[in-house]
């Protein structure tokens, strides 16, 4: 019965706890800034502010579910990570996150360092290890390509609502004392709905693109350059 | 969706709070922002004083307040939220007509619905009174690195490409027979998402290109940017609001 949309605003959690995820956010995207530098090409460019609006305009998109005004939405970490690579995905997701709470409100000003943490840094993360992991063990075929994308986006989706859970147990404004395990079942359950929203629309979109422009599709792009030489791509440091 | 949000937000006047240089409004904000957050939740006179400011920067802007207050709705799942914690919350309780409410969930629902409508309420005025373009211009001022503004700044000149070639792709489809009512159109547009995504990025590539030959380098032209840099003068006139609401959260942290 919980109402929460993944954004969190202001007074939920409190002040020290959301400093220091603040300041984890702000290191994790310096880094991903140093690194995006190397990848933002031309082609890239314009992909990455696609991308950002892409997944503004998909936010926007609120799935009621089940009866109890329970909402969330969807977070295309994964769309990022795949289009555009981990780094400059990250910063599409972090951006279009500072905008929404700069001009929107949604989702608190002070509360940033949390959202950017559960939804840019934790899904970018999870679903880019999956893609490299999955894109590998994989037939390369247009349904291993799929699969990928469907079970990173599902994966990433859960994965950033556990992220607000230990966030809420470190510094939650109210104790709720045993019903935390219920906040932890609640949001893996509703967010592994929206999961299933989001990982048909990341799968739609990525084969669409991959069937008419593969050289679009970063993932695809840095699994090729990997496979001839030493594989220098950035694979493990997407955990970062 | 989002169609024409940045438009929407904006309320096009000529005020003092208008007039000023985006950057320091962007900072002004922020602040106002971390000193609701930091005012412990028991102090209510201090929230009283927010709301205060927040209606004196309304009234200076011209900014109405049954258009703030139809926006706030956007927090709404938490205050459904604020109100389900008085339940959930452990530790001690009081009996309220019948009801027995925890009073850390008490204080907890407060403590979301004030600090949150505030904060909703602040990022909405610089919204009204700031465009989207010149947000970007105050965020590169504020040594924003040029990677997180370029995509911004795209990722608002895109967002029209998507609502627009999702508009054609939408009457592309009635034309053609397509009946698509409320739910159904869900269904179309699934389908369609793709292709959606494909032509916005063709056409958006055209305008990139386009803006690579008019000698585009990852920032906008000076001539763009409405106001100047802001001066001494300007950051200390902005500075009264948050100012006073840092005094009222130091109060506040000092008197409970």
């Amino acid at each position: 019965m919980e109402t929460l949309a993944m954004h969190i605003s202001n007074g939920i959690i409190n002040g020290p706890v959301a400093a220091v995820f603040a300041a984890f956010a702000l290191a994790v995207l310096a880094f991903c800034v140093l690194r995006a530098r190397a990848d933002l090409d031309d082609r890239l460019a314009p992909m990455a502010g696609l991308v950002a609006a892409f997944i503004f305009a998909v936010q926007m998109l609120n799935f009621p579910i089940l009866t109890a005004g329970v909402s969330g939405h969807l977070l295309g970490g994964a769309l990022a990570a795949l289009l555009v690579g981990p780094w400059v995905g990250a910063l599409c997701v972090a951006v279009v996150l500072v905008v929404q709470a700069l001009v929107f409100g949604d989702g608190g000003v002070a509360m940033l360092g949390l959202n950017i943490t559960n939804m840019a840094v934790l899904g970018t993360a999870a679903a880019y290890l999956l893609i490299a992991v999955l894109l590998r063990v994989l037939p390369r075929t247009r349904a291993g390509l799929g699969v990928t994308a469907f079970v990173s986006a599902l994966v990433s989706v859960v994965v950033a609502s556990q992220g607000f859970v230990v966030e809420y147990a470190l510094g939650g404004t109210t104790d709720l004392g045993g019903n935390l395990t219920g906040l932890a079942g609640t949001m893996a359950f509703v967010h592994l709905l929206i999961g299933i929203g989001e990982g048909l629309i990341t799968a739609t979109t990525v084969l669409t693109v991959a069937k008419v422009r593969p050289d679009l599709v970063y993932a695809l792009r840095a699994l090729k350059s990997a496979t001839p030489p030493a594989p220098s791509v950035p694979v493990a440091g997407g955990a970062r | 969706m989002g169609a024409g949000h940045a438009h929407v937000l904006h309320q096009e006047r000529d005020t003092p709070v208008h007039r000023l240089p985006p950057e320091v409004k962007v900072v002004a904000m922020v602040v106002f922002t971390l000193a609701v957050v930091a005012t412990p939740r028991e102090a209510f006179w201090a929230f009283g004083g927010y709301a205060l400011l927040v209606a004196a920067v309304a009234t200076l802007a011209r900014v109405g307040a049954r258009w703030l207050l139809v926006r706030t709705t956007i927090e709404l799942p938490f205050v459904l939220f604020a109100f389900v914690l008085p339940f959930l919350g452990a530790g001690e309780r009081v009996e309220w007509a019948g009801l027995s409410l925890s009073v850390d969930g008490l204080y907890g629902g407060w403590n979301i619905l004030a600090k949150g409508t505030l904060g909703v309420l602040a990022s909405l005025l610089l919204a009204a009174t700031t465009t989207s373009r010149d947000l970007i211009l105050g965020l590169d001022r504020l040594r924003c690195p040029q990677v997180l503004t370029q995509i911004a700044s795209f990722m608002l000149r895109y967002l029209e490409v998507l609502v627009g070639e999702a508009r054609r792709m939408r009457v592309a489809r009635l034309s053609r027979g397509d009946d698509p009512r409320f739910l159904w159109q869900l269904r179309g547009f699934a389908a369609g998402v793709g292709a959606l995504f494909l032509r916005a990025f063709e056409r958006g590539e055209r305008v990139y290109l386009a803006m690579l030959s008019r000698g585009y380098a990852g920032r906008m032209p000076a001539v763009w940017s409405g106001t100047g840099t802001a001066d001494a003068g300007q950051w200390a006139v902005a500075a009264v609001v948050p100012v006073l609401a840092v005094g009222i959260a130091a109060a506040a942290l000092v008197l409970t």
